[in-house]
């Protein structure tokens, strides 16, 4: 015997996705999905963010990592709430550890929620988490190709930001060719080229949160 | 995709909705989309592990990838979009309008009654 079914296979994860993006409209808190591989940068971006931003906006991140709380330790020595989810082994974070990461959070007061999703180009994209922007991360040392070679994570993004510029000479990374790569992806794609290192072009990445938090509350 | 976790979901979906009579699940119908796809080896794998010990054990995971309709802003050509290849087939311009992507279904199963 048949038995129709039609039913969302993730459903789950979706209902917690669509609760979690209704409490951060609610409450007036941008939160931010930010995907990437491992070791493209992203802790050092949120470091150099934190210190720059900490007189003009209240940030928290939520830290995804297979195992330990480096992470975490690193972005509350910024002075900032961190809450550290170690997946045990999952790719991936999943919008009901976000659910339950956001509890542990002094909500008040605060302006904006990064979440450093699990280091990953590939199974986070798949898991809505209920932010309101996506932010990819790539670094030059990872090479030029990944926008061709892992299109879903550039296809679901919001904002690019390609990362360690500053070694771009050293390497045989074409920055017009990923930028053109990720815009035949994603034609509405803003992209900041950064060094969170240099602080090269970081000012227009923090103008730009500063702007899309603000726009939030209209 | 993290198929292994798609794999769970799509077991503890069917567990819930078999009818309470003994039998089995033979041939079980899912579907995806583009940018949310599938790999079928990979996804096959991932329920045959889990699902062994259960009333799935057995069953056929057919796959149905359903495409992603796309339309050139420039040329106005209609198309599937290919994620590997991003530009219209036509004129070659990127400048694309999405339409929405599939979800991830779970369609049908069949079932088979014990006969004893």
């Amino acid at each position: 015997m048949k038995i129709k079914i039609e039913q969302k296979i993730l459903a789950k994860n979706e209902d917690y996705a669509l609760a979690n993006r209704k409490y951060f409209k609610r409450n007036n808190i941008f939160c931010i999905n930010m995907i990437s591989s491992p070791g493209s940068g992203k802790t050092t971006i949120l470091e150099q963010t934190a210190k720059a931003m900490k007189d003009k906006l209240n940030i928290a991140v939520i830290e995804g990592d297979l195992y330990t709380e480096f992470d975490a330790d690193r972005i509350r020595k910024t002075g900032l709430q961190a809450v550290q989810i170690e997946t045990k082994g999952a790719c991936h974070l999943t919008a009901e550890q976000i659910t339950k990461a956001v509890h542990k959070l002094d909500t008040a007061n605060l302006n904006v929620i990064v979440i450093e999703n699990v280091g990953n180009l590939v199974c986070p994209s798949d898991f809505d988490l209920g932010e309101l922007v996506r932010v990819v991360v790539l670094s030059t040392a990872e090479g030029d190709d990944k926008c061709a070679k892992y299109p879903k994570s550039f296809v679901q993004a919001d904002v690019m930001l390609i990362n360690k510029i500053d070694l771009a000479q050293h390497l045989d990374f074409n920055i017009a060719k990923v930028k053109r790569d990720a815009r035949k992806l994603n034609k509405d794609l803003k992209i900041f080229e950064i060094s969170a290192k240099t602080s090269y072009g970081m000012n227009k990445w923090f103008n730009w949160l500063t702007l899309a938090t603000k726009a939030l509350k209209h | 995709m993290h198929e292994a976790m798609v794999a769970e979901n799509i077991l503890e979906a069917i567990l819930a909705q078999v009818p309470k009579k003994k039998g089995t699940v033979v041939r079980i119908v899912i579907s995806c989309g583009v940018i949310n796809a599938l790999n079928d080896e990979a996804m096959k794998f991932a329920f045959d592990s889990i699902s062994q010990g259960t009333i799935c054990q057995n069953a056929k995971l057919k796959i149905k990838h359903i495409p992603l309709k796309a339309s050139c802003n420039h040329c106005h050509k209609k198309f599937n979009f290919d994620l590997y290849d991003p530009q219209c087939p036509k004129c070659g311009k990127s400048d694309i309008k999405l339409g929405a992507d599939a979800p991830l279904l779970l369609k049908e199963i069949e079932f088979e009654e014990d006969t004893d």
